[in-house]
This record gives C-alpha cells, sequence and structure tokens, in this order.
C-alpha cells in the first residue's frame, strides 16, 4: 500500500519542548510496558480538580496509566467516572490538576496553549462522539483541515487527504457536504482526519454513540485495521460491545482505575456472530498488562 | 493556512448568513459613500466659490471709501468733510514711479438706473470708469470696442452693456450695437456688449453698464469730486502685497494722514480667496467628520455581527482548536471575515459615492477629492480590522474544551 508511506511520514519533532531526559526514569510503577515497544502516553498520579462553586469535584484521583506504541486501548466507566476528563487530559485538550503526563515522551504539563495546539495537531488525532465535522465544508476539505493547520502546502494537502478517505473507503464522497452524509460516513470522514496527520495516537471519544449497529461496525473495522497497521489508538466507550473491539480495557470508576485487562479483540467478522448470541460480548482472556490499581 | 485559505473560510462564512451580511455591509458602505459624497460637495463649493473671487480678478486691490472723516479733519480745526476718494489720489496712484506694482488705477462712480429701449425696460448698474477698468474687472468684450481713454476725456455718452442687460432690452436677433437705449433720462450709444461673467456672490455681474466715469458724473450722479471706489489692477498677483503697500502709503501721503489713520478701507482679492480658502477647507473638514461618523457606526455594526458570528461558529472554533488549529489561526480567520466585511462595505462604498457625486447637491456641483476615496476605503479596512478585532480575539482566547462543549 503506497498511501501508508504517506501516513508514515511523522510531522517532524516539536522543538523547543521539554522532552523527558530518560524513559526508563518516566515509565510509571504501576503500568508495566511490553517489552521492546516505546510508551505513547505516560500519566502518573495525574488528578484532576474541578471548582464547581463551593464544592470541589475529583474527577481523576491519582491515575496512572502507560499506553504503549501500537496498542488499541478502550477506556470505560459510567458516567461521571472521568472518562471524559481522561480523555481531555490525553488528548490534550485539559491539563491536569497534579500529576504527570508524558505524550511521546513531552511532558505536557506546563505547557502554553500555543504548544498544546502544536502538540494535538501533530500528535493526537481526534474522533468525536458527534462527529465534529466542520459544516459547510467538503469532506476533502475538512481532512485537508488538520493538515492546513500544520502548514502542509496545499497540493500535497489534497493528495494526503484523498489519501486518507480512500483508507475510509470514502474516495468517492470527497466532494460532499457533511450534511449529505449519512452519520456512518460522516465518522469515517472524521477518523480520515484524525489520521491523516500520522500522529502518534487516535483517540476516540464514543464514536460510535450516534451509530446504528452497521455503521458502528463499519468505523470499528477500521479502528481495528489501523490498529493491526501498527496505529495506536484509544476509544473512550462506555459499551462493552465497542471495548471487546480492542487489544486492552482500562475501566474508570469514581475517577480511579479499578480493572486494567487485556483481551483478545474481536474482529468484525466475528463480531456480527456474536451479535446473533449476545450472551456475553467480552471474551475475557487473562490479565496480560498488568492492572495499575 | 495561508491567505486562500483563510479567504475562503471567510468568504463560506459571510455568504452562509446573506442578508445579515449585506445588512453588515451597508453600514460601512453608507459610511464609505457619506465620506465620499460630502467631501466632494465641500470642495466643489469651494472651487465654485474661489472660481468666483477669481472673476473678481484676483491681482486687484479695490480702495473704498469707509465714511471716516479725513483731510485735517479735527486737528487742524479747519472745516470737518468726509474723505472722499478724488481725481488727485487717482493720478497719484497711477504713476510708475511712486507705485511701480500698479499696473492701471480705475475710478468708478456707481450708480443704479433704469434704462430703456423702446418699451422695454431693464435696471441695472451703470458703473462709470475708465478704459482699465474692463480689464482690471476682467470683462471681455464680446462684440463691438470697449470704452476708450478718448471717451473718457471728450464725455461721450457711450456704454459697454453687460450680457443680461442685452437680452432684456433686446430681441433675440437685434443688434444692440450702435442703439441709443436710454439711461435715466440721458440717451446713451451701445458700443459693445459684454461677454457672460455669472454672477458673483449676490450681484448679478452680468446686469451692468459701462460708461465713462465723466458722462456718468455729467448725467447721472453729478459731479461730487469723489468716487465710490478704485480699482487698482497689481502687475502680477505675487507682487500684489507690495502693490497694497505702496496705495496705501500714497493715499496717506495725499490725506496728510498715517496708513494707520487711513479713511478708505484697501481690499486685497489675494487675501480674501485665502480667508474664503480656509473657510471652506474648515466646512470640508467638518462635513467629512460627520461623515466619518457613519462610518464608525458602520464599524461598530461589523463588531456587533462578528461577536455574533463568533458565539454563533463556538462549536466549530472548538473543534478546529481540537485538532490543532493554534490561536493565531483562529485570530486570523475571523479578523479575515471581519475585514472582508467592511471591504465589501468599502468598495460597494466608493462606487455609490462615486456614482453620487455625479448629481448636483443642494445646488452644488461635487467634485470627487481623489484623497477622499482612499481615505474612505482605506479607514474602511482599518475600521474592520480594529472592529474585527475584539471579536476575533474573543474566539482565539476560547478553551478548546469549553467551546467544543457548547451547542
Amino acid at each position: 500500500m503506497s498511501s501508508r508511506q504517506l501516513f508514515r511520514r511523522r510531522g517532524g519533532s516539536l522543538g523547543g519542548l521539554r522532552v523527558l531526559p530518560s524513559r526508563g526514569a518516566a515509565a510509571p510503577t504501576g503500568s508495566v510496558p511490553v517489552a521492546g515497544r516505546r510508551p505513547v502516553v505516560v500519566l502518573r498520579s495525574v488528578s484532576k480538580t474541578y471548582e464547581t462553586g463551593e464544592v470541589e469535584v475529583h474527577a481523576l484521583r491519582r491515575v496512572s496509566l502507560t499506553v504503549e506504541a501500537g496498542d488499541f486501548v478502550a477506556i470505560m466507566g459510567a458516567s461521571g467516572s472521568g472518562k471524559s476528563t481522561m480523555m481531555n487530559i490525553i488528548g490534550c485538550l485539559d491539563v491536569p490538576t497534579r500529576g504527570h503526563y508524558w505524550l511521546e515522551g513531552v511532558d505536557v504539563r506546563n505547557l502554553e496553549e500555543s504548544d498544546l495546539s502544536r502538540i494535538r495537531n501533530r500528535k493526537i488525532g481526534f474522533v468525536f462522539q458527534n462527529y465534529n465535522l466542520i459544516p459547510r465544508t467538503t469532506a476533502v476539505a475538512n481532512v485537508e483541515l488538520a493538515l492546513a493547520y500544520a502548514g502542509v502546502k496545499s497540493k500535497e494537502r489534497h493528495t494526503r487527504a484523498m489519501a486518507a478517505l480512500c483508507q475510509v473507503g470514502l474516495e468517492d464522497r470527497s466532494h460532499h457536504l457533511p450534511s449529505e452524509m449519512s452519520g456512518g460516513q460522516q465518522q469515517r470522514v472524521a477518523i480520515a482526519r484524525a489520521l491523516v496527520t500520522a500522529p502518534a495516537l487516535i483517540l476516540a471519544d464514543e464514536p460510535t454513540g450516534n451509530l446504528d449497529t452497521a455503521s458502528s461496525n463499519e468505523v470499528m473495522a477500521i479502528f481495528s485495521r489501523l490498529n493491526a497497521e501498527g496505529r495506536t489508538v484509544v476509544i473512550i466507550t462506555h459499551e462493552q460491545d465497542i471495548a471487546s473491539f480492542a487489544r486492552r480495557v482500562v475501566r474508570l470508576r469514581d475517577g480511579q482505575i479499578y480493572e486494567d485487562s487485556r483481551i483478545v479483540p474481536v474482529h468484525s467478522e466475528t463480531r456480527m456472530e456474536q451479535r446473533e448470541a449476545p450472551a456475553d460480548a467480552a471474551p475475557a482472556s487473562g490479565n496480560l498488562g498488568g492492572g495499575s490499581t | 493556512m495561508n491567505v486562500f485559505d483563510n479567504l475562503r473560510v471567510a468568504i463560506g462564512g459571510i455568504s452562509s448568513n446573506k442578508l445579515r451580511s449585506v445588512l453588515t455591509t451597508l453600514g460601512v458602505l453608507i459610511g464609505v459613500s457619506a465620506v465620499i459624497i460630502l467631501v466632494a460637495v465641500g470642495t466643489g463649493s469651494s472651487q465654485a466659490v474661489e472660481s468666483r473671487i477669481n472673476q473678481l480678478g484676483t491681482n486687484t486691490l479695490t480702495v473704498f471709501n469707509t465714511g471716516r472723516f479725513g483731510r485735517g479733519a479735527f486737528s487742524s480745526g479747519t472745516q470737518t468733510q468726509l474723505a472722499s476718494l478724488t481725481i488727485a489720489d487717482v493720478n497719484a496712484l497711477d504713476n510708475p514711479n511712486n507705485a511701480p506694482d500698479v499696473k492701471s488705477v480705475s475710478p468708478v462712480v456707481s450708480t443704479s438706473e433704469t434704462a430703456t429701449y423702446g418699451a422695454n425696460t431693464y435696471t441695472a448698474t451703470v458703473e462709470g470708469s475708465t478704459a482699465s477698468y474692463l480689464g482690471a474687472e476682467d470683462y471681455t468684450v464680446q462684440a463691438g470696442s470697449a470704452i476708450s481713454s478718448q471717451d473718457v476725456t471728450s464725455h461721450a455718452q457711450v456704454v459697454d452693456i453687460g450680457s443680461d442687460v442685452a437680452s432684456n432690452l433686446f430681441t433675440t436677433g437685434e443688434n444692440p450695437l450702435g442703439a441709443t437705449i436710454m439711461i435715466g433720462s440721458t440717451n446713451f450709444e451701445v458700443i459693445g456688449v459684454l461677454a457672460s461673467k455669472g454672477t458673483s456672490g449676490l450681484t448679478n455681474q452680468d446686469s451692468i453698464a459701462i460708461a465713462p466715469y465723466t458722462a456718468v458724473e455729467d448725467h447721472l450722479t453729478g459731479y461730487s469730486q469723489s468716487f465710490s471706489e478704485l480699482i487698482v489692477q497689481g502687475m502680477s498677483a505675487s507682487t500684489l502685497n507690495l502693490a497694497e503697500a505702496e496705495v496705501e502709503n500714497i493715499l496717506a501721503a495725499q490725506n496728510d494722514t498715517t496708513v494707520a489713520d487711513l479713511p478708505f478701507e484697501v481690499l486685497n482679492q489675494a487675501t480674501l480667496l485665502s480667508t474664503v480658502q480656509s473657510t471652506s477647507s474648515t466646512f470640508t473638514v467638518l462635513l467629512g467628520a460627520v461623515a466619518a461618523i457613519s462610518l464608525l457606526v458602520g464599524g461598530i455594526g461589523v463588531m456587533n455581527i462578528m461577536l455574533v458570528t463568533v458565539t454563533e461558529r463556538t462549536h466549530e472554533i472548538g473543534i478546529r482548536k481540537a485538532i490543532g488549529a493554534p490561536k493565531s489561526a483562529i485570530l486570523t480567520q475571523f479578523l479575515f471575515e471581519a475585514v472582508l466585511l467592511s471591504l465589501i462595505g468599502g468598495t460597494a462604498g466608493v462606487a455609490i459615492g462615486v456614482v453620487g457625486t455625479r448629481f448636483k447637491i443642494a445646488g452644488v456641483q461635487p467634485v470627487i477629492a481623489p484623497y477622499s476615496i482612499v481615505l474612505a476605503f482605506g479607514v474602511s479596512i482599518a475600521v474592520g480590522v480594529f472592529f474585527g478585532f475584539y471579536p476575533a480575539n474573543r474566539a482565539a482566547s476560547l478553551r478548546p474544551i469549553d467551546a467544543l462543549r457548547y451547542e
């Protein structure tokens, strides 16, 4: 696949940012990295506190988590468990109140907003529940936008955006507006936009929350394929079905990780069979990664 | 994001709500066209006034009696009498040795008389003067000849009539030249018809009959040893101030007084012109300032609509920030949109302003001042930047998670 080469191209190093001096020292105690894999996300004793009036809300309490390159992690939890806060912190949309967060070795805690936006652009690809495409803008233009903010030239931008749309099977819809596409198609455009910058991490927040089963399967199949190609994927979800596509499931409750297990991921082909027998959608398969709590 | 990307996004934003954008640009449009039209009206009226003053002749001085006592009034104990402009004064001034910068001196006796030809009557200003008067007052003879020095010395009853006098006394096709008209109760022969000069302020310069002052004194005003005014023509406009000083000194000497106590007023047309010019430029600035206020109001309209746009597109801003738009990119995007709005208004305003100045406004033919176009256009862009900055900065400063959560 020739287009893969394009996506492998990295956005270049983030000049001027503080880089963790030694990865070994950074590895948090709770989480054991898979041998030979470099960590993409390292959270160490991260807490997040919101002050709503008089009351302090502890959304995250001393959470430590390591996500290695090439992993497929599902972060699960009920509403109020802190998974959205976790997503915001991992996605550099928010900064932790206490603790450290290294994204590819870069400590993001004390970064300025301008550096954070650069990190979001180069290292993270977002997929949201409500697609979050720019309205009145064609699919290809939406995908190009991420490259435009990275300063990629117009011609290269278009080539890369078309290749990304090709990856999600929407090359023939490139000039459709979001309003002219189904939810599943919009979400696939959003995935194309997330992967076009060849980020270190694809971060999806309830990506199938607004989709029907068929579209959900399509979208999850794309995530599975991207992961099989070596991309690191983190999905926030509350659906067991969706989490079963991942290799590792992290469960949150009351702002803390209470379960962290490795599973054998379901493939989209087998998933359809499981739909027939909805008894148990999570074939637990031992705890390879080791729990952090 | 380069200029084209920003432009495309800005056009998309503006065209997504066409009516609102049109109404917003209307504010700037009215401001810009008002600046151009009102400055053009100001420029047009000042040019009109200047050209009228130029018609009076810019290198002439007018000496007239102020009605003060003169000629040794009280101190000498002689009988007090009003100072008067006499033929002796004229001869003293019309002397190249004493007054090298004076070209000619034309004494004027002036009266208003009814002219009659056949059954037609017309009331005209009768100016009795010398041959140099026509040149000094910038009159040209359209047909026939001007009064000559010979006519003055011979007290000839000849007259040059203005175009209005000619058209009112004579029917079309009738040749006034050689005709004898009655002015007051005296017959004068028409020897010339003057070209039209139009009105100067309240005076109709074409309702005039110019005859030798000797004949006017003989038959109309009576011999009073005094002229109503002297028209002094300077050698050139640049030496008019020298001529003025010479005239004042000679008249002071003639009347045994000082320049400060001179019982005559010497009016310098150049001084008058500069006074009028400064007055009219103040007038133009004032008009421009009023119009600039409407441009300012238009700018506030742009700001208002940009604030609405930012609120409406908060979620979009959140998306852009999440996928890595730096603060500067959001700032530029909304600034582009604001400037584009005011630029469209500015361009349309210039077009309407240029078209609008083709019509007469309040009796004045507007004259477009090129600087006003550049200024109005430039200010409209500046207004876009200035009033667009606050909303754009507000958009750029939004926190991505807050903006994303906003629906």
